[in-house]
């Protein structure tokens, strides 16, 4: 009777579980498909999972014609590189110095660090003070600061890891051989802390690779499209995919060969190619990934 | 903007925070500088970004009182009062957008919580850890993608020239197809089941953890008792979550007035004819700011998103404070 039970739930969870899995795997299947499918006959006959005529003239053409696509790749790298490790540089100094109480002012800095988690001015007055004031419109920078360079929870993330899972004797033994707080930082907090970090530093390069809104606000295509992330180049021809062909005619007017772009299906392998390395990552940090979620979910 | 900020995380983040606030060590009285400085320096950088990407423009919210010109500057544009939010009040738009805003938070918040706790529970029962872990890094990847990317997955179905249900599902039946970004009545339903798609991974292993961390025990005796799964779930489980499920509700009262900009403007590609029914307070901001130039309507309705927000906020963890007093925000 208990056994039979047990193999009716363990056959009902694995049918859910197994249908909910597939949901949600099934559609980048279709899009990977669909990158690969003949561009005509996928006009013809729509995006499927069982094309008949197979085809990788979408990844030929970015290969021969995409300068547009390979140059944004290589910006989403540095971006997500250098928005990361800056990221982290500043994430972990100022949870570092928050997590330091004694120190006059840590409290109201901890106060203010909560407060931009309530109250926030909003995109038009980000918008302008960026623009305005710090002149960030295409340039590097309008892709590495807004909302993405240090985040809130990431800091009270490290600081209550500081707080809670460094002994502070180990601080204050340092600090009696005479080593100074930024000797402390490097030598102890930090290869301590790697855990938090490589979480942290995870979820912040996602965060990079994946931005698309700095992008949209802040570059413009005459004066910022040599910055164009894959994010934004996905972004822009969702709404128009003349940005690829007034591309490949600059470049057929230089002398390269010409291939007839194919509409349906290239912009279907862009952004294969866009989550591909997330995908990758995904398969080996996995375990970090889901830290990352549970971290705060877990009661100690 | 920030597609990990999370409820739970927020909760346990600070509630850590109020447990260390008596492990302060009595201060000197005396400031010895060499001592202090170097955390001074250390902080510096994050103040900075703090006051460039949060402060500064937390002032800039008197744009909204103001007759914005842009070469004058904020501080220099004429003030021009309760104007703009007069203007704002008086269109039809301010209604919608705030009606959708409320409305779908409440829908994603009821149908994500049944789901989650549903497929957390079921995963929860699976005997096989390669198969539970499997599945959990599987219901979890949507979650990692950009907007932008997902609205690429949901344009290979909906399409109206090359998409799977027009082409491969309603033409070989024989039925008209679907010009799905022209038609408003379905996109209510659409936007929920793909933010549900998205978010689903992410919630059900907050629930998974919550699921994990109940005491065997408990599901022992009520196995002695000759309790069946159905009957320990309802009268185990399901209570056991309650405090959790309240509390994520309370504190998601206090986000209802914002709303995932990415999903309401890129799965529906922006279409026009469907604004009625997609369009929030952020793409409306989006929209009012970006496409056109409007200072006047996109301050007025950024304003109005932030303070009646940050009220509900407040509000909320009050209340919060009130049931349960280690998950309250401050």
């Amino acid at each position: 009777m208990k056994s039979r039970e047990n193999t009716i739930t363990q056959l009902i969870a694995h049918i859910f579980c197994g249908a909910a899995a597939l949901c949600a795997l099934l559609p980048f299947v279709l899009l990977i498909i669909a990158s690969f499918t003949d561009n005509a006959w996928a006009t013809a006959n729509g995006y499927s999972f069982l094309p008949k005529e197979w085809s990788l003239e979408a990844y030929r053409y970015i290969a021969v014609q995409g300068s547009t696509i390979g140059r944004a790749y290589v910006m989403t790298v540095v971006v997500t590189v250098l928005g990361t490790v800056s990221s982290i540089l500043i994430t972990t100094l100022f949870a570092y110095g928050i997590s330091n109480k004694d120190i006059p002012g840590m409290k109201i800095l901890n106060f203010l660090l909560v407060f931009t988690m309530l109250f926030n001015g909003g995109l038009v007055s980000t918008y302008y003070t960026y623009v305005k004031y710090f002149q960030i419109r295409d340039t590097i920078w309008a892709l590495l600061l807004p909302n993405l360079l240090m985040n809130a929870f990431n800091v009270i993330l490290v600081k209550n890891y500081f707080t809670n899972s460094i002994p502070p004797s180990l601080k204050e033994a340092a600090r009696i051989d005479g080593a100074s707080e930024f000797r402390i930082f490097v030598k102890i907090i930090m290869p301590l802390s790697l855990p938090i970090v490589a979480t942290i530093g995870l979820m912040t390069a996602l965060a990079y690779w994946n931005d698309w809104q700095n992008g949209m606000y802040y570059l413009s295509e005459r004066g910022g499209g040599h910055l164009y992330t894959i994010q934004t180049v996905l972004n822009n021809i969702n709404e128009n995919l003349q940005v690829l062909k007034q591309n490949a005619s600059q470049a057929a007017s230089i002398g390269a060969t010409t291939v007839n772009m194919p509409t349906t299906t290239i912009r279907m392998a862009i952004a294969a190619i866009g989550i591909l390395p997330i995908m990758i990552a995904y398969s080996f940090f996995q375990r970090y990934f889901v830290k990352g979620i549970t971290l705060g979910g877990v009661k100690e | 903007m920030n597609e990990r900020v999370a409820l739970v995380f927020r909760r346990e983040i600070i509630m850590t925070a109020s447990k260390n606030r008596q492990l302060v060590p009595v201060r000197k009285k005396k400031i010895r500088w060499a001592h202090i400085l170097p955390f001074y320096i250390m902080v510096l950088p994050g103040c900075i970004y703090l006051l460039v990407n949060n402060y500064i423009p937390m002032y800039g919210i008197i744009i909204a009182f103001k007759k914005l010109n842009f070469q004058k500057g904020i501080l220099g544009s004429d003030w021009a009062g309760l104007d703009n939010f007069k203007f704002l009040f008086a269109t039809k738009d301010s209604w919608v957008i705030t009606r959708n805003t409320l409305l779908y938070n409440v829908a994603f918040f009821i149908v994500g919580t049944i789901l989650a706790i549903a497929m957390a529970i079921l995963i929860n029962e699976v005997t096989s850890k390669v198969a539970s872990k499997l599945y959990q890094s599987l219901i979890l990847l949507p979650y990692l993608m950009s907007w932008v990317v997902v609205g690429y997955l949901v344009y290979t179905f909906l399409s109206g020239e090359a998409g799977l249900i027009n082409k491969s599902i309603l033409e070989p039946l024989g039925l008209d197809k679907i010009n799905w970004y022209m038609e408003k009545k379905y996109w209510p339903f659409i936007l929920l089941l793909v933010n549900t798609w998205k978010g689903i991974g992410y919630s059900m292993i907050i629930y998974f953890s919550n699921v994990v961390g109940i005491s065997q025990d408990y599901y022992e005796a009520a196995r002695i008792d000759g309790a069946t799964k159905w009957q320990q779930i309802k009268k185990i489980t399901l209570p056991l979550l309650k405090p959790t499920v309240i509390t994520l509700f309370i504190l998601s009262i206090g986000q209802i007035f914002r709303s995932d900009f990415g999903l309401f403007y890129q799965i529906p590609k922006n279409s026009g004819p469907l604004y009625d029914v997609t369009r929030t307070l952020d793409v409306y901001v989006f929209q009012a700011l970006m496409k056109n130039s409007d200072y006047a309507m996109s301050s007025a309705a950024g304003a109005y998103q932030s303070v009646v927000g940050f009220i509900c906020i407040v509000i909320a963890n009050q209340v919060v404070k009130k049931f349960n007093k280690d998950s309250a925000l401050f």
